[in-house]
């Protein structure tokens, strides 16, 4: 079952001569464990895609489901639990709260879901430890470097049971090297089982995903096939 | 422009081998369309199988020479007189793209399995990677300039001539 589906979704903001078209008729299905990356310019959409994918916005036309479940159909309080639950987000800027501590970053959604202080705390320490952060817990974030921020900020999307990672430019902000620990990360979420998004303009980025899609004006015009895997390079080539 | 008929256009210039064809593919689109030698050994067979080209029958591999056929030089002809059909946005761009940014997925699938153990491979995967990377960028950078140009049309009143610089004044 697809976790995330969108089906031919479309966005306009403002009306008439001002109406700008940000998603028009885009259709996307993305897989438990399976990691995609929407590759476009500034302006072509990336960030609509995320918000509505994220439920944060609704679409003018078009479905969302999220694990299932048509998300135009629920309350505002089930949108916000599917949020706190089932969705992780990362930002470019990491978005990290600078007066919690990294554990207490990361374990704040599950705290705001109800779950017992105690538990989030234990739960929030076995991300960070998968992220490699443990002696990191009680450093708040301006004691951290880029980098582990970012690990951070990918321990929160995590968290607990969360089913889709959606991510904005994960790595913008970072040199090539934490950008590249930082996709290693979100590619390991995606292979226990979490289903991942990516967007970006940074082809690097983009090619650590099983698919990726290209997306212009709004319109996703174009996508990878499969990954042929690495057999392909190897090729007779003198 | 496909390969297929990239490589009649180079072989309507005379008989070649399959290397030949490769390189004189790759110099003359400027090097930024990488072609396998596999891709022009697996396009000259389908062309013969079509009977657009013929072999002078020597066993596969680089000694192995073709030459257009009559049925091929008509093709050829019949691609060159069609016009690129406008109405669609162009495909060419996109599939280069989608080419380049595919095969650096499978460099980053290496990449993955293989770069932490061996430095050296690392190092040459990221070489590749970048290298990929930068002709991306430069196709990114192409689209974005060309859209704007079509949005902003150029008023030819409103730029000035460039003026005939000052002779440089040389103290000796």
């Amino acid at each position: 079952m697809s976790v995330l589906e969108m089906r031919s979704v479309s966005m306009v903001y403002g009306e008439g001569p001002a109406e700008v078209h940000a998603l028009r008729d885009v259709s996307l299905g993305v897989e438990e464990g399976e990691l995609i990356a929407v590759m476009g310019p500034s302006g072509s959409g990336k960030s609509t895609l995320l918000t509505i994918a994220g439920t944060l916005e609704e679409p003018t036309n078009g479905e969302v489901l999220v694990a299932g479940t048509a998300v135009a159909g629920m309350s505002r309080d089930d949108r916000a639990r599917l949020r706190r639950r089932s969705i992780g987000y990362v930002f470019q800027d990491f978005n990290l709260l600078a007066g919690l501590t990294a554990a207490e970053n990361v374990s704040l959604p599950l705290e705001l879901d109800g779950v017992p202080v105690r538990s989030a705390r234990e739960q929030g320490l076995h991300a960070l430890e998968e992220l490699g952060l443990r002696d990191r817990e009680g450093n708040f974030p301006d004691e951290l470097s880029g980098g582990e921020r970012q690990r951070v900020a990918i321990a929160r999307a995590v968290v607990g049971q969360r089913k889709l990672l959606l991510a904005d430019e994960p790595s913008g902000a970072l040199d090539s090297a934490n950008g590249e620990a930082v996709m290693r990360l979100i590619r390991a979420a995606c292979q226990r089982g979490v289903a991942g998004v990516v967007v970006t303009h940074d082809a690097q980025l983009a090619s650590w995903a099983d698919r990726v899609l290209f997306l212009r004006d709004g319109r996703v015009v174009d996508q990878t096939s499969p990954a042929a895997g690495p057999e392909s390079l190897l090729a007779p080539n003198p | 422009m496909s390969v297929r008929h990239a490589l009649l256009a180079l072989l309507s210039e005379g008989p070649k081998y399959g290397l030949q064809l490769r390189q004189e593919f790759v110099a003359r689109t400027g090097e930024v369309w990488p072609l396998n030698v596999g891709q022009v050994y697996t396009t000259l067979q389908r062309l013969e199988r079509d009977g657009l080209v013929e072999s002078d029958g020597e066993e596969d591999g680089p000694q192995k020479g073709f030459r257009i056929t009559a049925e091929g030089e008509a093709e050829l002809a019949e691609w060159l007189r069609t016009p690129p059909d406008l109405s669609s946005p162009p495909r060419d761009e996109q599939s280069h793209r989608r080419y380049l940014v595919q095969l650096m997925q499978e460099w980053t699938r290496l990449k993955e399995y293989s770069a932490q153990r061996d430095l050296g491979f690392g190092l040459a995967v990221d070489a590749e990677l970048f290298r990929l990377e930068a002709v991306v960028r430069w196709l990114d950078a192409a689209e974005g300039r060309i859209k704007r140009a079509s949005e902003e049309p150029v008023d030819d009143q409103a730029v000035p001539l460039p003026k005939t610089p000052r002779k440089a004044v040389v103290r000796r």
